[in-house]
């Protein structure tokens, strides 16, 4: 829970954040180490200086630092931890749902692990859904569009074996899709982020909820254009918030257009830890105000009753969580950590 | 992001050079980007190793790059052969074997990019240049409180006759927006309007507004490029960011002060002649 200056609580649901293990141990292949120093590289070109990590502490995360970083420095209320696997890249995969689940055990009722699957491994995928569902009885799921699977660089929303694992979610009540369209990782012509897919997926699966991770950016203005004409995509903060420290006016333009498109109850807030942590970039987003030059062209303003909605209630009406009842349930079961 | 060891005048000529050749997506220089990391001559050949933010950078950015790199080379009329090398990259191999004529540079390119056309790669990016650099110079106008009419109604001479010295921005992209609509032929004559779409169509003052917002929205997405490609390039090498510093002595021996500021057109009346309002 945030805590505002005048002593009102907000509640916070972190909408991305990993469980990963990027340590050379886990590296398969000179992509593998790619991937983790990239993230690095996110992480130290955006955080304050006083936030820096060193390399071997963003590889991996023990379970104890998760909880610390999230719930007891960070203001994180709940979060939710999102599946990447990276087969060809990582041996055991990046971060996955059963070492989530482990982590989300210590303290229950923190944690939503969402899985995720690929849907170009076919008839498996649909069984990994049907595993996933039953195991460990998931709300949500991560797609990751570029993952490279043998000769495949990458695959679109629209695909029919895709078409195929959304109907299944659906019938399963897997309702909330979240969609990594971000920063490139391997973009080509033919680029595996570009989100123009999202716009038929939307349409034709009117009962999911399509989140875009990163709203596209660097492609900003296609998101908008889609998540305006479709009631059922909403955009993540997560690798636009950054921002807010180091180009403060640059972050004031893209939730100004975010604002302005698609409107206050569709934008979520995710840290995307580990790459960033919460605290600062709650504390830093509370105290945030639209510069008045960008905020009169574009009629917006971040108020704090719109900001609490980003920063928790939005995403709780997604994934069904009764911010009252949560609240209550969280105050009797303060975070416990097991000795490593 | 240092400089490369630049030794003799045929290898300064090539790096003036290269000052043209820019990032497609963020439309600065590699020189200045800290991209070029090696740069020899030997007896008439050229060599340029050259280095991205990241081991993902796009491929076709690559590949632009790395041919506007050859082209810089081998334009010097003693250069008689220019070897291009990208390091560390995905895709080095193969866009090293494509730039140095090991294979068709085209048809790699259009197998690596879904059968896109390097020529039309290029036009889509000097259009976003194009608007990018308008852009800059039109807000420096709105920030001096020229009004919608007048921003529209400027012509050419004009826009020549700027003073946008208290504009840092506008006044630094001025010259590089001049380059483009005069090379491309948007305008030619003095009377021509200074600020068109980029299919030379004048811009009527109450359209204005909503072709800025389209400009902003396109700067936003690059600037997003930049951001990210600064971010990684400092973590990946940890070299120091000299961005901002004062010039030192290779500075001023490789001609990069001020590295922007050269008209780059011979074209119309000087770019700093003293204030005009149109």
């Amino acid at each position: 829970m945030f805590k505002t200056p005048d002593g009102k609580e907000i509640f916070v649901l972190d909408c991305h954040t990993h469980f990963w293990n990027g340590s050379p141990e886990n590296q398969r292949n000179v992509h593998g180490k790619q991937f983790i120093d990239c993230f690095y590289a996110y992480h130290t070109g955006l955080s304050p200086k006083e936030q820096l990590w060193e390399k071997e502490k963003f590889e991996k995360q023990t379970v104890e630092q998760v909880y610390r970083d999230l719930f007891i420095d960070g203001p994180d209320d709940m979060a939710i931890i999102q599946s990447t696997y990276l087969k060809d890249f990582y041996k055991e995969g990046f971060s996955s749902i059963e070492r989530s689940t482990q982590l989300a055990e210590v303290n229950p009722g923190r944690f939503i692990v969402n899985g995720s699957f690929d849907p170009r491994d076919g008839e498996k995928a649909l069984e990994y859904i049907h595993y996933m569902k039953e195991t460990f009885d998931i709300k949500g799921v991560k797609m990751y569009t570029a993952e490279w699977n043998g000769d495949s660089k990458g695959w679109k929303l629209t695909d029919p074996s895709a078409y195929k694992c959304f109907e299944l979610c659906e019938k399963l009540g897997i309702k909330n899709i979240h969609v990594h369209k971000g920063p490139t990782i391997r973009p080509l012509s033919k680029d595996a982020f570009a989100v123009g897919d999202v716009d038929d997926a939307a349409t034709d699966f009117l009962g999911l909820n399509w989140i875009i991770e990163h709203c596209g950016l660097p492609r900003l203005d296609d998101f908008c254009w889609i998540a305006t004409q479709e009631s059922n995509v909403y955009g993540g903060l997560a690798v636009a918030l950054p921002f807010i420290h180091s180009r403060p006016r640059y972050f004031a333009e893209i939730i100004s257009e975010l604002l302005f498109w698609i409107g206050p109850e569709k934008i979520l807030f995710g840290s995307d830890y580990a790459i960033w942590t919460p605290q600062w970039l709650v504390e830093k987003f509370w105290d945030f105000q639209i510069p008045e030059d960008i905020a009169q062209e574009r009629g917006v303003q971040l108020t704090d009753e719109i900001k609490e909605k980003i920063l928790g209630l939005n995403a709780a009406r997604l994934y069904d969580i009764d911010v009252a009842a949560k609240r209550a349930e969280l105050a009797q079961a303060p975070i416990r950590i097991a000795a490593e | 992001m240092g400089l490369p060891q630049i030794k003799g005048a045929q290898a300064r000529e090539v790096w003036r050079r290269l000052g043209a050749v820019t990032d497609p997506e963020l439309d600065e220089p590699i020189t200045d980007m800290g991209f070029v990391e090696r740069l020899e001559v030997r007896r008439g050949e050229v060599e340029i190793a050259f280095r991205l933010p990241t081991y993902w950078c796009s491929p076709n950015f690559a590949f632009l790059m790395a041919d506007g790199i050859r082209r810089a080379a081998l334009a010097p009329s003693w250069a008689c052969a220019a070897r291009v090398v990208l390091l560390d990259h995905c895709y080095a191999e193969r866009v090293n074997a494509a730039v140095n004529g090991d294979q068709s540079f085209d048809a790699v390119f259009a197998e690596m990019s879904d059968g896109a056309d390097l020529s039309e790669l290029r036009e889509t990016f000097r259009e976003k240049a194009f608007l990018r650099r308008q852009e800059a110079v039109i807000r420096g106008l709105i920030a001096m409180g020229w009004t919608h009419a007048q921003i529209t109604g400027l012509s050419l001479a004009g826009f020549d006759a700027l003073n946008l010295s208290n504009q840092p921005e506008a006044a630094m992209q001025k010259p590089r927006y001049r380059e483009i609509l005069v090379a491309d032929g948007l305008a030619l004559l003095p009377d021509d309007p200074a600020f068109v779409t980029w299919r030379g169509d004048p811009l009527p003052s109450e359209e204005l507004g909503d072709h800025l917002m389209r400009l902003r929205a396109l700067r936003i997405n690059m600037e997003f490029n930049g951001a990210m490609c600064r971010g990684l390039a400092a973590a990946r090498y940890k070299e120091v960011d000299r961005s901002g510093e004062e010039p030192e002595l290779i500075d001023f021996i490789l001609g990069r002060v001020p590295p922007r500021e050269q008209p780059a057109s011979t074209y119309g009346a000087s770019p700093d002649s003293p204030g005009h309002r149109g």
